[in-house]
This record gives C-alpha cells, sequence and structure tokens, in this order.
C-alpha cells in the first residue's frame, strides 16, 4: 500500500493506469454519445467506478470507498431513477438542432484540452512526495481527514450539512404536488361509478364525425351531436366543436350544386329543344 | 510512470464532459456530464494531494462530492417538475427567454 | 428747470395711462383729458424754450438724470434726458402739431365709441415720440422708437373690424421691425465699439474708431431711417397706413412719426460725417425715395394715398439732405418743420373733405367743393401753394435750401443731386395741383354714399344713408380752428425761419453748419425751381383743369398702372420676400427631412440593426450560452499561460 502512495510509482500501477484510464475514457465518450439516458448512465457509473479505483490508487482511501458508496451507489441510482420517471424508452434524437453549436463546441472542447494539457506539461511537476508521511501522522488516511475536517475545516463542514439539508427540503418543495381535497377510497370511486347514469363506457369522441379530435362530439343517427361523447372538462369548459352544422351545409352545398348542374344541364337541353324547334319552322 | 499522468487523464476527462454539457439536449445526460466534469476535478485534487504529500486536496475532493449530492438532488427535483410542467426534458425546450 | 424734460414725457404718458386704465367713467371727459394733458406738454415745451433762448448760445443743452435703468458694470443704461436746440425743435413741432390735431379729432371722432381710447393713443403715441427726441442716449432713444412702433400699430388698426385696417396695421409693425433690426444692430455695434451708447462719447469719440465700423454703423441706422420714414426700400407700409383714422395720418404718417428717421440721421451726423459711404447711401436712398413717391403720387386717385405719396417724397427730400452733412442737417430740419405744418394741414383738410363728403376718398369723386367748404379750400389751398413751394410761402424756402445743397454737394454728384431735386419740385407741383383741381375745381362729379356693408373704407361714427347723395359742409370748429392755425405756420414759418438764417443759426451748435456754395448762383437755382414748379402747375391744369374728368379713372399708360399699384412694391415684396421666404422654408423643411432627419433616423435605424443582429446572440438556448462561457474560459486559459510564457 505505501508503495502505491510513494513518489514512484510502481510498474504494476502503471497497467493499471492505462488499461482502467482507456475504460474511463471510453466510459466517458460513451456518455456523452449514447442515444439512451439509461445507458449514459450505466456508462458514467462505470467511469466512476474506474476513478474510485484511481483514488485508491492514489493513497485517498476513504474518498475511494467514499465514491463508490455515495457517488455510484447513491447519486447514480438517483440519477436511474430521474431517469425511470422521465421515460427509459425515450431516445434523444442526437441531431444537432442548433446551428454551429456542434462546430463550436468541438472547436471550444479541442481548445480547451489541449490548453489544460499544455499547462500541465508547462507546469514542473516533477517531484512526487508521496502521501506515506501524511497518512502516517494521523495514524491512516481517514484519521488524518477526520482530524482535518473536525479542525481545519470544521466551519466548511457544518455549512455543507447545511447546504445538504436546505437541498434535501429544497428538492421536496420542488417536486411536492398540494392535494386540494382528499383523495377518495376505491369503495368511493366504485360506488359512484355504479350510481352514474352511465354503467359502461362513454362513447368514444369523434364517431361518425369527419374529424376524430377529442372536442368533436360523436355524431348520433340522426346526425345531431352528442356531448356526452366529448370529455366531461371539455364539456365543462364549453369547448366542444360541433361541426355537425358544417357538414351538414357542407351536404346541404353539394345537393344544391348538382341540383344546378342538372337544371343548367335541363335547360341546356330546352334551349337546345327550342333551337331545334326553330330550325324545324 | 509518472503520477501526472492522473491530471492528463483528469483533463481529458473534464473536456469530455464539458463538450457533453454543450451538445446534449436532454437534461438529465447534460446534468450527468456536469457530474463527469466534478469527478474530473476531484481525480486532479487527489493527484496533486498525493503530488504535494498533504490530505488537503482529499479534503477539498471531499467537500466537491458533497456539494456535488446537494446539487444533483436539487438539480434532478428541477428537472422532474420541469417535466411534469412541459413533458419534455430537453434543455432546448426552456428557452422562453429569447424574443 | 432741466427737471421740467421728465415732466414733458410724463404728461401724455399720464394722460395714456389714465385714459386706457380708466375705463368708461372717462368716456365723457377723455377727450379733453388728452387734448389737455398734450397741451400741457406743448406749454411745458414753451416754457423750456423760453429758458433756453434765455441760456447762452453754447451752454443751451439741458440736462436731467433720472435713474440709472440697467446698471450692470460696463454697461450703464441710464433714463437720461438731453434737451438740445434739435430736440427743442422736435418737442415743440411734436407738441404744437399734437396738440392741434388732439383737437382736430375731438370733433372728428366725435360719433365713435371709442373716442376715449383713440386719445389713449394718441397720448401714448406723443409720449414715445417726446421719448424719443429727449433721450440722450440710443437705448432710451431705442425704447421711445418702439414706443412710437407700437402707437403706430395701434392708431393705424384703430378700426380693426375692417380688415384692410388690420392688415395695414400688421403691414406697418413688420416692416418697420425690419427697420428696428437695423437700429437695434446700430446700438450694439457702437456698444462694442464705444463702450458707451450716450449720445456725448459715442457722437464724441467717432473719429477713434474705423471708417469701416463707421459706415457699418451709419448703414444699419439708415436701414432704421428708412423703417421708420418709410423710405425705399422700406416704404410699403405707409400708403396703406392711410387705413387708419384721418388725424392719425396727419399726425403719424405726415407731421412726427415719420420724421423720426430724419431725426436719428441728424443726430447721429457725427457718424456719417466720419463715414462717406454710409452718407452716399443715405443721399442715394433720399433721391430714390424722392422720385419714388412723388411718381407715385401722382397716379393714386385716393386723396390720402395721394398725400402719403407726396409725405415719402417730401421725407425723402429732408433724408437727402440729412446725407449731405453739414451743409444739409439744418436745411433738413427746417423742411420738416414747415413740412409739418404744411402737410398736417393738408391731411386735416383732406380729412375735413371726407368728412363732408360721406367719407369718400376718391378725387374723382369730389369737384367744386370749394363753394361748400370755404374753410377748407382756403386753408388746404394754403398748404397747397406752401408745399409746391411757390415763392413767400414756408416750403418755398425750406425746399429751394435743400435744392442749393443739392446742387453745392459738388461734382456730377451735385448736380445729379441737383437735377433730382428740381424734377422732384416739378413733380410735386404737378401732383398737387391735380389734387387741388380734382377737389376743389370743376364741375360736381359726387356719387350716392356706398353701401356700407359693401364698401369696407367707410369710417364707423358717422351716420352715412346709403344712396344718399352727399351733403357738403363746412367742418365744426374744432376741426377748423387747428387747420386754420396750421396754415398760418405753413404761410409764415418757412419765412420767419429764413430772416437772418435764424434756424440755422439756432441749431448750428448741434448739427454743425458750412454755407452751401452751389456752382450756379443762388438766384439762378430760385429762379429754375419756380421755373420748374410753374411748369409742373400748368401740365396739370392743362390735363385737369380744362375738361371734364372721367369718374372712372381710365386705364392710363404702363408707368401710370405701376403707379398706382405703388409702382409695384408690394408686387417686389411679394416675390422677392414672400416667395423667397416660402422656397427658403421649403428647401429648409426638405433639408430637415432628409438630411437632419436622415441623419437622426439613420443613427436610430443602425443601431436598430445592430441591435437586432446581436439580438440573434441571444437566442434563449441555455447550450450556446454555456459554449460562449466555455469559450471564454478558454480563452482565459490561453491569456494566462501567455502571461506566465511572456
Amino acid at each position: 500500500m505505501n508503495a502505491l502512495a510513494a513518489s514512484a510509482t510502481s510498474t504494476g500501477e502503471a497497467v493499471q493506469f492505462w488499461v482502467l484510464g482507456t475504460v474511463a475514457v471510453i466510459g466517458a465518450l460513451c456518455t456523452i454519445l449514447m442515444k439512451k439516458a439509461v445507458h449514459s448512465a450505466l456508462c458514467l457509473a462505470g467511469t466512476m467506478i474506474v476513478l474510485a479505483v484511481f483514488y485508491l490508487a492514489n493513497g485517498a482511501y476513504f474518498l475511494g470507498v467514499v465514491q463508490i458508496v455515495v457517488y455510484t451507489g447513491a447519486i447514480m441510482m438517483l440519477f436511474l431513477f430521474v431517469v425511470m420517471l422521465v421515460g427509459v424508452t425515450a431516445a434523444d434524437s442526437l441531431k444537432e438542432t442548433l446551428k454551429g453549436q456542434r462546430w463550436l463546441a468541438a472547436g471550444c472542447g479541442l481548445g480547451f484540452g489541449i490548453l489544460l494539457m499544455a499547462g500541465i506539461g508547462q507546469a514542473s511537476l516533477s517531484t512526487f512526495n508521496g502521501l506515506g508521511r501524511a497518512n502516517a501522522a494521523a495514524g491512516g488516511n481517514v484519521e488524518g481527514l477526520a482530524e482535518l475536517i473536525f479542525t481545519k475545516y470544521v466551519f466548511a463542514f457544518e455549512l455543507t450539512g447545511a447546504l445538504l439539508i436546505t437541498a434535501t427540503v429544497g428538492a421536496m418543495v420542488l417536486t411536492h404536488r398540494e392535494r386540494t381535497e382528499r383523495a377518495k377510497t376505491q369503495r368511493e370511486l366504485s360506488q359512484e361509478r355504479v350510481r352514474g347514469k352511465h354503467l359502461p363506457p362513454l362513447p368514444a369522441p369523434g364517431v361518425y364525425a369527419r374529424h376524430n379530435a377529442v372536442d368533436i362530439a360523436g355524431l348520433l343517427p340522426d346526425g345531431t351531436p352528442s356531448e356526452l361523447t366529448v370529455n366531461k372538462t371539455l364539456r365543462g369548459r364549453g369547448q366542444i366543436r360541433d361541426v355537425s352544422g358544417g357538414a351538414m351545409a357542407d351536404l346541404k352545398a353539394l345537393e344544391q350544386r348538382s341540383e344546378e348542374r342538372l337544371g343548367r344541364e335541363a335547360g341546356r337541353e330546352n334551349g337546345r329543344d327550342q333551337d331545334a324547334s326553330e330550325v324545324a319552322k | 510512470m509518472n503520477p501526472v499522468n492522473y491530471l492528463y487523464l483528469a483533463a481529458l476527462l473534464f473536456t469530455i464532459g464539458a463538450a457533453g454539457v454543450l451538445i446534449r439536449r436532454n437534461a438529465i445526460v447534460v446534468f450527468m456530464c456536469v457530474e463527469l466534469m466534478l469527478n474530473a476535478c476531484n481525480l486532479a485534487f487527489v493527484a496533486f494531494s498525493r503530488m504535494h504529500g498533504n490530505l488537503d486536496g482529499q479534503i477539498i475532493a471531499f467537500f466537491t462530492m458533497v456539494v456535488a449530492a446537494a446539487e444533483v438532488v436539487v438539480g434532478l427535483a428541477i428537472i422532474v417538475s420541469l417535466f411534469r410542467s412541459r413533458h419534455s426534458a430537453s434543455v432546448d425546450d426552456a428557452s422562453l427567454m429569447k424574443l | 428747470m432741466e427737471n421740467l424734460i421728465a415732466l414733458l414725457v410724463a404728461a401724455p404718458l399720464l394722460g395714456a395711462a389714465a385714459l386706457l386704465c380708466g375705463g368708461r367713467r372717462l368716456d365723457r371727459v377723455g377727450h379733453w383729458i388728452g387734448t389737455a394733458l398734450a397741451a400741457a406738454s406743448f406749454v411745458l415745451g414753451l416754457v423750456l424754450f423760453g429758458a433756453m433762448l434765455g441760456y447762452d448760445v453754447e451752454a443751451r443743452t439741458m440736462r436731467q438724470h433720472l435713474y440709472t435703468w440697467v446698471p450692470v458694470e460696463g454697461f450703464q443704461g441710464d433714463i437720461a434726458f438731453q434737451l438740445d436746440q434739435l430736440s427743442m425743435t422736435f418737442v415743440l413741432l411734436i407738441t404744437g402739431v399734437g396738440t392741434l390735431i388732439h383737437l382736430y379729432s375731438v370733433g372728428y371722432m366725435e360719433h365713435d365709441e371709442r373716442r376715449r381710447r383713440f386719445f389713449g393713443y394718441l397720448n401714448l403715441f406723443l409720449a414715445a415720440m417726446l421719448l424719443l427726441v429727449v433721450a440722450d442716449n440710443y437705448l432710451l432713444l431705442y425704447f421711445g422708437w418702439e414706443g412710437v412702433g407700437l402707437a403706430s400699430y395701434l392708431l393705424i388698426g384703430f378700426w380693426q373690424h375692417k380688415p384692410s385696417a388690420a392688415t395695414a396695421a400688421k403691414k406697418a409693425f413688420i416692416v418697420n421691425r425690419v427697420g428696428d433690426i437695423g437700429l437695434s444692430i446700430a446700438i450694439m455695434l457702437m456698444f462694442t465699439t464705444f463702450g458707451t451708447f450716450a449720445f456725448g462719447p459715442v457722437l464724441g469719440a467717432t473719429g477713434d474708431a474705423t471708417e469701416g465700423k463707421m459706415t457699418a454703423i451709419g448703414l444699419m441706422l439708415l436701414l432704421a431711417a428708412c423703417g421708420k420714414s418709410a423710405q425705399v426700400p422700406l416704404q410699403s407700409w405707409l400708403g396703406d397706413a392711410m387705413e387708419g383714422p384721418t388725424p392719425v395720418s396727419a399726425l403719424i404718417h405726415a407731421a412726427t412719426m415719420v420724421t423720426a428717421g430724419v431725426y436719428l440721421i441728424t443726430r447721429s451726423g457725427a457718424i456719417f460725417n466720419a463715414a462717406p459711404d454710409a452718407q452716399t447711401a443715405v443721399v442715394v436712398v433720399g433721391a430714390v425715395t424722392l422720385l419714388f413717391g412723388a411718381i407715385v403720387g401722382c397716379a393714386k386717385d385716393d386723396i390720402k394715398k395721394a398725400l402719403a405719396g407726396s409725405t415719402m417724397s417730401q421725407i425723402g427730400y429732408m433724408i437727402l439732405a440729412a446725407g449731405l452733412g453739414p451743409i444739409g442737417y439744418a436745411f433738413a430740419i427746417m423742411h420738416l418743420v414747415t413740412h409739418g405744418f404744411f402737410k398736417a394741414g393738408l391731411f386735416l383738410g383732406a380729412g375735413s373733405v371726407m368728412h363732408g363728403m360721406n367719407d369718400e376718398v376718391d378725387m374723382r369723386k369730389y369737384g367744386g367743393l370749394r363753394k361748400y367748404m370755404p374753410v377748407t379750400f382756403v386753408t388746404f389751398g394754403l398748404g397747397y401753394l406752401a408745399i409746391i413751394g411757390f415763392p413767400g410761402l414756408s416750403g418755398f424756402f425750406s425746399k429751394d435750401k435743400i435744392i442749393e445743397a443739392a446742387f453745392a454737394s459738388g461734382g456730377t454728384q451735385g448736380w445729379i443731386l441737383g437735377t433730382v431735386t428740381l424734377l422732384g419740385a416739378g413733380i410735386t407741383a404737378y401732383y398737387m395741383t391735380r389734387v387741388m383741381i380734382l377737389t376743389f375745381f370743376g364741375e360736381k362729379r359726387w356719387q350716392p354714399a356706398p353701401d356700407p356693408d359693401k364698401a369696407a373704407s367707410v369710417e364707423p361714427g358717422i351716420e352715412v344713408t346709403p344712396g344718399a347723395m352727399p351733403h357738403p359742409h363746412e367742418s365744426p370748429k374744432s376741426m377748423t380752428i387747428p387747420m386754420i392755425v396750421l396754415a398760418f405756420g405753413s404761410v409764415f414759418a418757412g419765412g420767419f425761419f429764413s430772416i437772418g438764417d435764424r434756424f440755422v443759426n439756432w441749431l448750428e451748435p448741434v448739427t454743425q453748419f458750412e454755407h452751401p456754395h452751389p456752382p450756379i448762383s443762388v438766384p439762378v437755382i430760385t429762379g429754375m425751381t419756380v421755373v420748374v414748379l410753374l411748369a409742373g402747375v400748368a401740365i396739370a391744369y392743362l390735363q385737369y383743369g380744362r375738361g371734364p374728368v372721367p369718374v372712372v379713372a381710365p386705364r392710363g399708360s404702363l408707368l401710370t398702372r405701376a403707379a398706382r399699384r405703388d409702382l409695384l412694391q408690394d408686387d417686389f415684396n411679394h416675390v422677392v420676400l414672400v416667395r423667397g421666404g416660402e422656397h427658403l422654408t421649403r428647401s429648409l423643411v426638405y433639408v430637415d427631412h432628409t438630411l437632419v432627419d436622415g441623419v437622426v433616423n439613420g443613427t436610430a435605424a443602425s443601431v436598430g440593426g445592430l441591435s437586432g443582429r446581436l439580438r440573434k446572440l441571444q437566442n434563449g438556448y441555455a447550450r450556446s450560452y454555456a459554449v460562449s462561457m466555455f469559450g471564454g474560459t478558454a480563452i482565459l486559459i490561453a491569456a494566462t499561460l501567455l502571461m506566465r510564457a511572456v
């Protein structure tokens, strides 16, 4: 263990870094490239586990465990819950809608990455002290962290506690919906159903109509609309579109046109008859 | 191997996360990318902690995790309520501030 | 004694205030109050005159400092008076003729409902005119000058219900404004040049300033004089001003107000003496107006307008004389005084004729009135003889002196001016004879009175039965007495002034005097003058005295028609000034719409367009903003690295 935390890294750590580092990068790329949010979440969880291993490798034993328990275990599960709420199967289109956004993102990303790498490469980071002495001073990594948290960083620690409780309350407030009336029991619901006028389900809207929109009442055999076929809320708001009048008018117009056509043809025939009779004279 | 490589890896992951924030429209995935960026930072902190031989870096990483947890809680709550009202988790749909 | 000068102005001012603010209570006595205060002013003037005669010739100037009006460091506007021989002459003329005309108006305006107001205005005019002539600095003079303009506006437009009168008043006021601008600019120039505008320092220091500056001041003063004295090119208002009641025409537009320009030029003699170019301009204006007014006077059938043309012409004589410098000032003022007598008398006579003829003003509808209005005929006739310069009467002495001075101005200029003044004398004789014959001789050409609803020129307050033939009658005593007094002045004033060069010697301390030395001897000039005027009379007699005069004016020659239209002065003003102004305005509006508005709207449009383009950056997409942030971060890092590397 001490060897891992020492300034010189072992060959084993190097192998571990290259293998798991590759996995982490692939995981990260998959996170941003997967179509479905569930897959992204799983890939991110994988990356986080790899990072936990790296924490351990760097001598941060406490953080490594916390990473697995809190991050991978709790936060990622929270993500999955939300994904489930929103819709697991909903796949995102990866087609970009904002003009030039992808090019800008790629440009910025590349530039930013290159600059970061350049900065790191430029910095003189040759010396590696290792955590051995620091961990040993307090009798171990966890004890060392605890000592710092409860002495030097105690106020920050208390503040993060307050932040957490605030966030919890905030989440509750954001997602809470106040009930405006007492929830009906199953018994009450069934009784309501039986006592109502319509025992069978209400007729579907749009029957015999040329539309099947929900706000268009179905037509009864005599051509009049039946308001029962429309949702109770729409009925209450008076938002029923009555197309029966239009349909009737259309029909009437059609009849009129055909009559006119027939009549005109009849007139024309009459005229022709007259011409014929005149010729005959 | 030089442990500086951990820093390079952190930079790479951070950049990937940032690019994800820019190109993804699903608010949940965007959030995941933010988490990825936070984790990349944590990795850098831990690596620096090892370089300098003291535990302050790990403390900062610890606090980052706590704050990230709080942020995730609130952020996901916002996404859920947004989804409830608009039936969409796309960040592009929440663009009412434009003219 | 000096302290009486303020009273001189205060008396008519008090009258004006009392009559204009007093209300109907004063309706019955208002006209007598006004006349009494004018007379009081005249008596005061006489008292001062007597006192002045008692002083040494060199110490006759009286001064009174009332208070400092504008006490600012380096800018002292004083209410202070100066009464020297020149001012004294004007004071006596203004108050004397003014009082007579007040008296005349008592009868003339008897039937007018607003007589009290009329007398208030008359008193206001007297006060302003007196202030003008007794002021001891140009600022106070300007105050009086504007007061005169205001009073003349009020009096010309006295019958404001007649659109023609209201328009004439506005015209007079506006044309006078143009001249007033000249006076104000002249005063400003004086202040920048001399640091003061008191007569003493300014006129005493004319040698210190450059000739160019003096020329500028002189030309501006000339512009002012042109406005007030109805000289070309600002002459157009005088003819229309005859819309006012006849006493107003007599008082303002013959005897006093129009002489303010002559006063101004004479008073500023030192300035003009130092600016020969300005003097030449004055002479040219005078000569042109002299002929202009005379020609207009020949063509007019309206008796008052014919007299107005004559006034213009006579003032032209005065301006011309004043422009000749020290050889002319005294003669200008002398002619002014004699003209004050006979022109006031002529106007009052014209008023009397109109009074008897149902307010008919067309001379072609008069004729044969000498039997019906003997007093008017005699006084008018004496005024007529005086104005044409009949030997022995006032006009002869004063006008003859001006003609001599014109010849004496030297060189070609002298010959031209002499010829012009001689010609003017001939034309004067012609048109005045025409007026005389048309009015008092020949057969009756009376016409029935016009329908008052249709005729705009009927003066209100005089009962006229439509269709009734006029019954000419002599005017009441209050009207004839002033006419008789003025006739005396017309006859004897000139001779009285000329005996021993009395008038010239009286004015000499103020205006300086050089004896004119004409290139031809004085008796020859006098003889020429008499011949010319007799020729004018003869031509007029041949034209109008021998045969019947048509009631409707014949079409006449081109010149006649132009002269009937005041030699196209209004057309000129309309075409050049009104149309020009309209075009200028239109082009300015065009420039405003295209250039100014273009710049303003263009700026707004470009800002708007730029904003419209920049707005697209604010597309509302969080991811676009994120790109900006991310790019910005990258740039910051790059900058940091770059700074470290450097």
